[in-house]
């Protein structure tokens, strides 16, 4: 049996395919302005990293913020049930998860079959999202990827007094401008950052073992940062950003053991 | 008798001098880098303004953001405070006061002596305060006090989804690269910062008469709006520059300190 999940999200787009339960193919892409197109990128990339057409598809789940937009979509599946059920299947002691993406953050707290119990979301302040680094390394003039790496030479403590992303950036120009090292103000961001989120995920009450996915847990610094904020050590799963496409994918296999009509792969040969 | 009120913002400084019941010589100035810099700066201005030099100034009272740091003040005084004896000396029946600053809004409500009995302020987020307008005026291209005489010519004023700053930007760019009027974009920036100072506001209850204080003051879009979202009618203040009541409110201490209180 093969199937497929597809995550677009705000800044990228996902897309995992599985055979009888281990995952033969992944594909991640930056998302454009059309959801659509950034959906097929990255099921192409998938297809071809596996070997395989479209058509070898049996079914195909859908999730994220362009989750209708998706062509070769046979049903759709909420973010937050997707990526309860991708931690679970990852790290199976797994009980919480933090998503940090682009333009949103997340907490969910699950059972041990991947049943959503409780979650809590941010959409409506940059702050605590994958945006926050964003806007800093660009008036840092630095790739994001680079963040990570360079909190990681930091030698000084420091603390950003600002929350709002706004406000920070200004801050963090005068620290700049003061002279402090940029590896510290880096180590600053990722705090301010893991600060957002952390209550957020406080609000539901840690407990278990927390795991932190989205593209954002690619970054060492931030995943460093979000363990002390929630104090606790986090748990690594073996695929962060690909966590919501590869739920939506074990979505897919739930509905074709069902018997789910393959009309839409039907459609596709 | 010669009393003086300086107010050192984040954004501008202001400064009034004042003399037996009335203003004498102000000044607005940009802040610069450091408190104590602004305040000599806008103080210097407003007294040349009024032919006189920092000797002839028997009391001063400052206030605002980087009052502690203002060398030639004899008291710092509560920007809060001094807003609300400002705006009452202004507009007489005044019970709310909303201010906007350049990195905060806050919102009072007085009663009837004038004491501030309630009040609430945001400092945190820049959505809601000066910052988000400049912000905004600058993604647009256009002067920062423009964006009021702009929006009242708007036929289709736009929608911002989202109040942070940050997401409000992505939209106004949206807006742009789609060819919206900016007539359009600058009334919904407008409507958005009111909305967000409405809500503020509704913290503590809406009683009449109010009125707003601050730069914001002079965007007419923006007092239409809000003036709308309360369903009641802001009072202008119309005997000064609404920038300067912090200023008038920190010279009307001083000459109630140096012992002529008479307004």
């Amino acid at each position: 049996m093969i199937v497929a999940g597809c995550d677009v999200g705000s800044l990228t787009a996902k897309a995992v395919i599985m055979q009888d339960g281990t995952i033969i193919g992944t594909g991640v892409t930056r998302s454009g302005a059309v959801a659509e197109q950034s959906a097929n990128a990255a099921m192409a990339q998938a297809l071809t990293q596996a070997g395989l057409a479209l058509s070898a598809i049996e079914y195909c789940v859908g999730t994220g913020y362009g989750r209708k937009k998706i062509a070769f979509g046979d049903a759709v599946e909420s973010e937050i049930a997707c990526h309860a059920k991708g931690a679970v299947w990852q790290a199976p002691a797994v009980r919480m998860l933090v998503d940090i993406g682009g333009q949103d953050a997340k907490a969910i707290k699950f059972d041990s079959n991947g049943n959503v119990l409780r979650y809590s979301y941010n959409d409506k302040c940059a702050s605590g999202t994958g945006r926050f680094l964003e806007v800093i390394a660009d008036a840092l003039e630095i790739d994001v990827e680079a963040l990570g790496p360079l909190s990681r030479q930091s030698t000084e403590h420091l603390t950003l007094s600002n929350q709002c992303v706004v406000f920070a950036e200004t801050e963090i120009l005068s620290l700049v401008s003061e002279g402090k090292e940029v590896a510290d103000i880096v180590k600053a961001l990722h705090y301010a950052v893991a600060r957002r989120a952390a209550a957020m995920a406080r609000s539901l009450g840690v407990e278990g073992e927390v795991a932190m996915t989205g593209g954002v847990a690619l970054n060492a610094g931030m995943f460093d940062a979000l363990g002390a904020a929630l104090g606790t050590v986090l748990t690594r799963v073996p695929h962060p950003q690909l966590n919501g496409a590869l739920g939506a994918a074990l979505f897919a296999v739930d509905a074709v053991g069902a018997g789910a009509p393959g009309a839409a792969s039907a459609a596709r040969t | 008798m010669i009393v003086a009120g300086c107010d050192v913002g984040s954004l501008t400084s202001k400064a009034v001098v004042w003399r037996d019941g009335s203003i004498v010589g102000q000044a607005v100035t940009k802040s610069r880098a450091k408190p104590w810099e602004s305040a000599e700066a806008v103080m210097q201005t407003a007294l040349a303004a009024a032919g006189l030099g920092m000797g002839d100034v028997e009391y001063c009272v400052g206030t605002g953001y980087g009052r502690e740091k203002i060398p030639f003040v004899q008291e710092a005084v509560s920007e809060i405070a001094c807003h609300g004896r400002g705006a009452r000396w202004l507009v007489p029946s005044v019970r709310t006061v909303i201010d906007i600053g350049g990195q905060d809004c806050k919102a009072m409500r007085l009663d009837n002596g004038g004491n501030v009995e309630k009040f609430v302020a945001n400092d945190k987020c820049a959505s809601g305060t000066g910052r988000f307008l400049e912000v905004m005026a600058k993604v647009l291209g256009v002067e920062l006090a423009a964006l009021g005489e702009l929006s009242v010519r708007a036929r289709h004023p736009v929608t911002l989804a989202n109040a942070c700053t940050v997401w409000a930007q992505a939209d106004v760019i949206k807006y742009l690269s789609d060819g919206v009027p900016v007539e359009d974009i600058a009334a919904g920036i407008n409507n958005a910062m009111a909305a967000r100072m409405a809500t503020l506001v509704n913290h503590i209850g809406v009683e009449p008469d109010i009125c707003m204080t601050g730069g914001v003051a002079k965007n007419s879009g923006v007092l239409s709006s809000i003036e709308k979202l309360l369903a009641v009618r802001l009072k202008r203040i119309r005997r000064a520059d609404p920038q300067i009541v912090g200023a008038i409110g920190a010279a009307l201490i001083a000459a109630e300190r140096a012992g002529a209180g008479r307004s």
